[in-house]
């Protein structure tokens, strides 16, 4: 431990911290906008600075490690005005287009801009020509909002992906699309951006148009994440676990019935784990990878095509209950398929590209269909919410329309990194007829980006892994070329921490909300009666009334990738 | 023996002739003394200053005491290999003879990469790993963390020449000084540091009989003196430009900077990136804004990232006060 003082205050901390990071955690804030936990510091917005005695500069505190014995001031008078001024030129950069803004209820320069008192008009806007910039169906780059601190070129290198570089125009570097490489559409810009330059694309003027499908019948399906992350846009604490009250909310906006995505995820667990027994009892070993983050997939797909072929067939799990409520639902309920407008809400913006793709099509009687016809990100939905007046803290909960059942626990741990994985041998295991199956594998669980961990089956070993970052995918698949039997299987998303870190999530974010999201839906796990997908006494009823054979099975719940 | 070529250094007071104005046997020591199994030497040969040309000189005048100064350094911190970083117009002019000099020693000779902010001393690093060439977040500094990490010791071209001639015993104290502008006798010369600036103007027959004002300390970066200031030594980089103040628009000349300065940063850190750009803008119109051109240079001068930032508000700030 060390001891320091900042403004008068003794304090003791452990060595290698940033200063910053030793007054956040002491409730001193030191104003901050470039700064983010998962990034290393780019100290280029220069207004975190503090004074150290016996030094002759200013330091950033974000770059700058707390050392025994610094005595440390963050707001004398000259601080005070040199991070006015570098506020009011940072405000000359970036056009303000508040009310249209991923931040605008969280903006750290609006906030920064009361406490300091600054000039928000002091200069024109250098940037109010520039241009906005689409990422295929799902990002939007509005660069005139940039304020060039590079965060989202090192979220997208930490990706390994480096869609995102630097160009320099008339003097000026410019963060600019590559024109050789491919976005992955996993919307970490997104999340790592402090100024809300990049957004889901028509996060906010097309937000209404699911709403405007008046004679059709309007369904929501909502993801597993979700339930833990949208609280935040209403002030709820981290972590809180809002099912109830989200269904009731979105009835509010006026769906005609609300589905819970997790049913969805029961039998995509259902199928991947008969992919995976299949593998296990393959006498030629093989890998099978996740395939129901769109980001990862398009990531293997760009970047390791030889890897194309490993990717589960069984499709994700909105898309399948999508297939199911316009095949087998809407039949009961004697609705034409045609009829009906299935709206997505996920965590994520590489569901919005996702929704797209040809492979996602089913045939049902000879006609083709979409299984869903619209996806909102979990802020769209929120924002949309808040836009009707509708408070999430304060709606009469409601449950969610059960035509399969309940979801199992699995169904909803989908939302963490390693919990598909978790659902599918939880499965598998049952498949087999092992006796006393184990339901937990916390080996898969928490926020590293690489877990490792071995299940015996029937006398054999299965090396598995949960991957979450496609940066940290590289590192995985790059051994697998060297060795292709280190793991049997592997599930990768392409966000931190999975789909509770995704691109669509509220924000801010960082591993802590993070992990506090992560943390609720295991909660929710615990106390499910029915912990596996297998033990849904609807999935069941389901394949014996509907998916009966190999055919329907292949239409409503697998996809190809080439 | 190590310890004997930092005592000579600590005794004849060299100070980094780039214009830091470090004393030199203290960066030596401490990466001697850093516990390292790989250390580098790196030296810097990429005068990018605007209308400076001593370094020009000594390479043309005096390349083998440069990198006599250089084994020196990488005998006395135990380098593991050494770098001579050029820029171009060096590298052509130089490559064959310094190739020569350098025989089997593991010294490399480096490009340069275009770009004014490629001569400083972290983006140097990163240009010779390949990355990004814009300056690096200090501290660590390059004696603890430098090329690939590891303790790294960077001088300038005169710093290594200075160097050499400590270690033969024949340093008087003296440094180069390059003359520029409207001078009659242009050129660069060799005198002592202790020297005022109107000796050296009088001495190399350049003091000018017309009104005029100087640029002390670089084209891009040096301060503004008038003909009652020249009393004093010259600190920081041996650069003096001589302007002819009846034919030399104030205004003009700041927007001359600028432009430069844009052009030429790596708009990193918002005070020197969006600052000069606002410096260049209240140029453009009339009255001049004053007030807000010195919030300006105050933060570049106290919260820029690199000392390109820290010093590029100087040539404004003195001719906005004394010739303005």
């Amino acid at each position: 431990m060390i001891k320091l003082t900042i403004n008068g205050k003794i304090i003791e901390a452990e060595q290698g911290k940033t200063i910053l990071e030793v007054a956040k955690e002491n409730g001193i804030e030191i104003p901050s906008l470039c700064y983010h936990s998962d990034l290393t510091p780019k100290a280029s917005c220069r207004l975190c600075l503090v004074s150290i005695k016996g030094i002759k500069n200013l330091q950033t505190s974000c770059s700058t490690l707390a050392m025994d014995g610094m005595e440390i001031e963050t707001e004398t008078p000259e601080i005070k005005k040199l991070r006015k001024t570098n506020l009011e030129l940072l405000f000359a950069q970036h056009k303000e287009e508040c009310p249209d803004c991923v931040l605008q209820y969280n903006c750290q320069l609006l906030k920064l801009a009361k406490k300091i008192g600054v000039d928000l008009s002091r200069f024109e806007d250098r940037k109010k020509d520039f241009p906005l910039i689409e990422f295929g169906p799902s990002i939007v780059f509005d660069s005139s909002k940039c304020i060039d601190c590079g965060n989202c070129i090192e979220a997208c290198s930490q990706q390994a992906v480096n869609y995102l570089e630097i160009e320099n125009k008339k003097g000026f570097n410019q963060i600019t699309p590559s024109k050789t490489k491919s976005c992955i559409y996993c919307g970490q810009c997104i999340t790592h951006c402090p100024v809300g330059a990049f957004q889901a694309k028509s996060e906010f003027e097309q937000i209404e148009e699911p709403l405007n499908n008046k004679n059709k019948v309007l369904i929501f399906q909502f993801a597993p994440s979700i339930r833990t992350s949208i609280g935040e846009e209403f002030n709820l604490e981290d972590g809180k676990i809002v099912t109830n009250q989200l269904v009731g909310a979105i009835k509010e906006l006026g769906a005609d019935y609300v589905f819970d995505v997790s049913v969805g995820a029961d039998f995509t667990t259902f199928e991947e784990a008969k992919e995976m027994v299949e593998k296990l009892e393959s006498k030629t070993p093989s890998l099978l990878m996740s395939s129901c983050c769109p980001a990862w997939v398009r990531f293997v797909e760009k970047y390791y095509p030889e890897f194309t072929k490993n990717l589960a067939t069984t499709r994700p799990p909105h898309i399948i209950l999508g297939g199911l409520i316009k095949t087998y639902w809407a039949s009961k309920e004697k609705i034409s398929p045609k009829k009906i407008f299935i709206v997505s809400v996920m965590p994520c913006v590489a569901k919005k590209y996702e929704i797209t793709r040809k492979e996602m099509l089913f045939k049902h009687n000879g006609t083709s269909f979409a299984p869903v016809d619209y996806v909102l990100t979990t802020r769209e939905l929120a924002y949309l919410l808040k836009k009707k007046g509708i408070d999430l803290a304060t709606i009469k909960p409601q449950m969610a329309d059960s035509p399969f059942g309940e979801p199992s626990g699995s169904g909803v741990i989908y939302g963490a990194s390693g919990g598909v994985m978790e659902s599918a041998i939880r499965t598998a295991v049952k498949i087999l007829k092992i006796k006393n199956p184990k339901v937990d594998f916390p080996k898969v669980r928490g926020q590293e980006g690489i877990k490792i961990s071995q299940v015996e089956v029937n006398g054999k070993t299965l090396n598995i892994a949960a991957i979450s970052g496609t940066g940290n995918a590289k590192i995985v698949l790059d051994q697998l070329k060297q060795n292709p039997n280190l793991y049997q299987c592997i599930e990768v998303m392409a966000c931190p921490g999975g789909c509770i870190g995704g691109g669509g999530q509220p924000l801010p974010q960082d591993k802590k909300i993070r992990q506090k999201r992560a943390q609720a839906l295991y909660q929710i796990d615990e106390q499910k009666k029915d912990r596996t997908a297998y033990d849904n006494p609807d999935l069941q009823k389901t394949y014996k009334e509907f998916l009966k054979n190999e055919k329907i099975i292949k239409a409503i719940c697998h996809a190809k990738y080439k | 023996m190590e310890e004997q070529i930092i005592e000579q250094l600590k005794n004849s007071g060299l100070l980094g002739r780039s214009g830091s104005n470090f004393p030199v046997w203290k960066k030596w020591e401490a990466v001697m003394k850093a516990s390292s199994p790989r250390k580098f030497v790196i030296c810097n040969a990429s005068e990018g200053e605007p209308l400076v040309e001593k370094d020009s000189f000594i390479l043309e005048n005096h390349l083998s005491d440069v990198v006599e100064g250089l084994k020196l350094a990488m005998q006395t911190i135990k380098a593991t290999s050494g770098y001579i970083y050029l820029n171009s117009s060096f590298y052509q002019k130089h490559k064959q003879k310094l190739i020569d000099l350098i025989g089997d020693l593991p010294i490399e000779l480096f490009q340069k990469p275009e770009g004014y902010l490629a001569g400083e001393e972290t983006s140097i690093l990163n240009a010779i790993e390949g990355k990004r060439v814009k300056p690096r977040v200090k501290p660590p500094y390059p004696i603890e963390k430098g090329l690939w990490g590891e303790p790294t010791l960077i001088n300038n071209v005169e710093t290594l020449y200075w160097i050499s001639k400590i270690a033969n015993e024949e340093y008087q104290n003296k440094r180069f000084y390059c003359i520029a502008g409207e001078a009659p006798n242009l050129g660069t010369f060799e005198l002592l540091e202790t020297y005022s600036i109107e000796q050296i103007l009088k001495e190399t027959k350049n003091y000018p009989n017309f009104p005029f004002f100087l640029q002390v300390g670089g084209g891009g970066a040096g301060e503004i003196l008038l003909a009652n200031e020249l009393q004093q030594p010259i600190k920081g980089l041996a650069s003096i430009i001589i302007f002819d103040r009846e034919k030399t628009e104030p205004i003009a000349l700041m927007k001359k900077w600028a432009e430069f300065l844009i052009n030429e940063n790596c708009d990193q850190c918002t005070p020197c990136r969006e600052g000069i750009y606002r410096i260049n803008e209240i140029l453009q119109k009339t009255p001049l804004d004053k007030e807000t051109l010195q919030e300006i240079f105050a933060v570049l001068e106290k919260t820029s990232l690199c000392p390109f930032g820290r010093t590029a508000y100087k040539p404004f700030k003195t001719t906005l006060e004394k010739l303005l």
